[in-house]
């Protein structure tokens, strides 16, 4: 990112490095909780309260489901931009179709878009470092 | 003393007569100057009613103050406040009024003793605040803040034809405790409703505040739907269906809002969000319960407009507001991305933030009166709220991927009212008891034990969590230019088209009837010339001159016989 304009100057974020502490830190955080959990004695006020990390797993849990039913979602409730934009009239309903089942092609559902949206292929090439880091951490 | 008797909303008319009338930097302090002027004359107000008139055989009471009407003055004053500052820079004299005008008339309704002066004043935040939107002057926009009047609107006629209802089988109009048990409760629960963006009536919302201008959604955020969370709060407080209706509310919204593209748009599913954990609150009814519905809407007000703000600020330096075209500003806009984050560890309810301390109200009150399932559902919704405002709104805005942009901080007029909310903010989250002294009931409920920030901080990291865990497996849907359907859809595209077949086939219909009509007609018109058009027939084109010659000799013949009698007379 800050490698391909050169008379920018280097910014926090622009250091991998940088990007990776905050995510150990995260880390660290979350297993420290993950501890404290079996150390802090609680009122309980519900039994489910009682498993074990409750509240982490239905955090993570909860986050992950609520994802991946809205990318389900977008499979039918998503249209092109100017969709409310255009004359009312019948063309009309197959071009949206025909942009919308473009628009799902591209999100492909199991991949980030890459023609689409240049940025999906920024965030994964982004991401793919990061987790490349991670995986040499 | 006469200052007293004058409502909180006379101060704001007349600030927006002057407003209109005045330019530049005296407006500015004349605009700056009025809602602190009526927050510390409002500071001063006993409790208690403070008008009164007779109009017909009702009483009216247009000034009415207790706790809860107090607490909404206060915050409504701050709101007000802070998006004055927010847009000082704004030389459009349409939006300076609207907003003064609007601001007012959320002061009205709230410190409304009777329904009829609610009715004026919820019409009145209609057509006041829909000049906020149509101030962006594009045709989205003017289409939005129509579809945004209507809907308004026809809830404020709903909530009169109730009145009306109301008042024949009370015969009051007196605007308290109202329940479910009458075809006047519906009406006006209703018409609450509308406004408090009830599921299905919530499109009105998501709608048109995203269409509005930077600084417009800051003010339009921050009073209709808190006006309509304590018109529920006074009338409806303890209705069950209130607390399936909130938990529905605080659940469905997170879905479009991960998908959304517009970030003022996700913070418009976020405000109905919010806007559930309060009607939750009122459904549950306790002191508890109430207590934090009021407490939440206090600080949703301080924290959304801080996330709005965050977001005008971006959408008035770099004009953009998709999330796909944004990312990266942090480097250039540092200011604003700290205050965003403020904003977004408030609404996630993070420990020593303002959401915190009135959240977690709720949502005790919820599992102490045994709706468990509520409780989950509200869970559930705290965790997706910070996955949404909290991480995917500075994520998208202020990091990802670099857009290239390098925009810089916005004018310092923004960046101030921006930290006059991050600081209130912060403050309430450190320090509730201050929050807590101004709330209708003394429950001593302290936010800070062990238990609640654990569980919360737990919920929201591994929430975090979740959202890196996504995000590093490309699980994590990717912003696209894209609009995506909600109940809108309904009005905007299914009736229009269905309406439109309708009438074509109604045309069609009515086309071959006429044709057929017509050709029917004329057969038995030319059926009947065909009959008479014979030479010399009743109905025919030409005559022989033998008829002539016939008639000629008959005119004649009349004459002879005139003559003839004339001569005999005489």
């Amino acid at each position: 990112m800050g490698t391909n304009n050169k008379n920018d100057k280097q910014y926090l974020f622009d250091n991998p490095k940088n990007t990776k502490r905050v995510l150990q830190l995260l880390y660290a955080c979350c297993a420290l909780l993950v501890v404290l959990d079996f150390v802090i004695h609680r009122h309980v006020y519900h039994s489910w309260e009682n498993l074990p990390a409750f509240y982490p797993i239905y955090g993570f849990v909860g986050c992950v489901v609520l994802v991946i039913v809205a990318r389900w979602m977008r499979t039918f409730l998503m249209r092109s931009e100017d969709y409310y934009d255009k004359q009312y009239d019948d063309n009309d309903d197959n071009d949206d179709k025909n942009s919308l089942e473009k628009i799902c092609d591209d999100n492909g559902l199991e991949k980030a878009t890459d023609e689409n949206t240049h940025e999906g292929a920024n965030n994964q090439t982004e991401n793919k470092k990061i987790g490349d880091h991670d995986v040499d951490a | 003393m006469w200052m007293l008797e004058l409502p909180p909303f006379t101060l704001f008319f007349i600030g927006g007569l002057i407003a209109a009338m005045t330019r530049g930097k005296l407006r500015g302090a004349i605009m700056v100057a009025i809602p602190f002027v009526s927050a510390l004359h409002l500071w001063t107000v006993p409790e208690g009613i403070h008008l009164q008139l007779t109009f017909l055989d009702y009483e009216l009471v247009p000034y009415r103050a207790d706790k809860l009407s107090l607490m909404f003055g206060y915050v409504f004053h701050i709101a007000a406040f802070i998006s004055i500052i927010y847009s000082l820079h704004v030389k459009d004299t349409v939006q300076q009024v609207a907003a003064m005008l609007y601001a007012g008339s959320a002061l009205g309704a709230v410190f409304a003793g009777d329904l009829l002066t609610l009715f004026v004043f919820w019409e009145l935040l209609a057509f006041t605040s829909v000049f906020l939107i149509w101030a962006r002057r594009t045709s989205r926009a003017y289409h939005a803040g129509m579809r945004y009047l209507i809907i308004q609107v026809l809830s404020g006629v709903i909530l009169l034809v109730g009145a009306l209802f109301y008042a024949a089988e009370t015969g009051s109009l007196a605007f308290d405790f109202i329940g479910l048990d009458s075809i006047a409760g519906w009406l006006i629960f209703i018409a609450f409703g509308i406004k408090c963006a009830f599921p299905f009536a919530h499109n009105w919302l998501t709608d048109a505040y995203p269409e509005a201008t930077p600084t417009g959604t800051v003010i339009l955020s921050a009073f209709t739907t808190k006006v309509a969370v304590y018109a529920l709060a006074r009338a409806y407080p303890g209705t069950e269906l209130l607390v399936y209706i909130g938990a529905a509310m605080t659940c469905f919204p997170i879905f479009f809002a991960v998908i959304e593209n517009d970030l003022r748009r996700v913070l418009a599913y976020s405000l109905i969000n919010q806007v559930g954990f309060m009607v939750v609150g009122i459904g549950i009814g306790t002191a508890l319960a109430i207590n934090g519905a009021i407490a939440h809407a206090f600080n949703d007000v301080i924290f959304k407009g801080l996330l709005f703000m965050s977001m005008g600020a971006v959408l008035h330096m770099t004009g953009r507001m998709n999330g796909s075209d944004l990312g990266g500003l942090y480097k250039t806009m540092p200011k604003t991305t700290i205050l965003c984050i403020v904003g977004a560890a408030s609404i996630s309810a993070f420990p020593l933030f303002s959401g915190f301390v009135s959240k977690s109200m709720v949502m005790s009150a919820a599992l102490e009166n045994g709706y468990d399932w509520i409780w989950l559902m509200l869970l559930f919704a705290s965790a997706g709220v910070f996955h949404h405002a909290g991480i995917k709104i500075p994520y998208f805005a202020f990091f990802a991927h670099d857009s290239g942009l390098r925009a810089s901080d916005p004018p310092r007029n923004m960046l101030f009212a921006m930290f006059i909310a991050a600081s209130l903010c912060v403050a309430i989250g450190i320090y509730p008891a201050a929050l807590y002294s101004l709330l209708p009931y003394d429950t001593g409920y302290n936010p800070y034990d062990a238990t609640h920030v654990l569980a919360q901080t737990q919920l929201l990291l591994f929430s975090a969590l979740a959202f890196v865990w996504l995000n590093l497996r490309g699980m994590y849907p990717p912003e696209l230019r894209s609009t995506n359907l909600d109940v809108d859809w309904i009005y905007r595209r299914a009736i229009p088209n269905v309406l439109q077949k309708v009438f074509a086939v109604i045309w069609q219909a009515d086309g071959a009837l006429r044709n057929a009509v017509t050709s029917r007609l004329s057969q038995c018109q030319s059926f009947i010339a065909s009959k008479h058009k014979g030479l010399g027939g009743l109905l025919s084109g030409s005559y022989p001159s033998g008829n002539m010659v016939l008639w000629v000799a008959v005119l004649l013949a009349s004459y002879l016989f005139i003559g003839f009698v004339s001569k005999l007379a005489a």
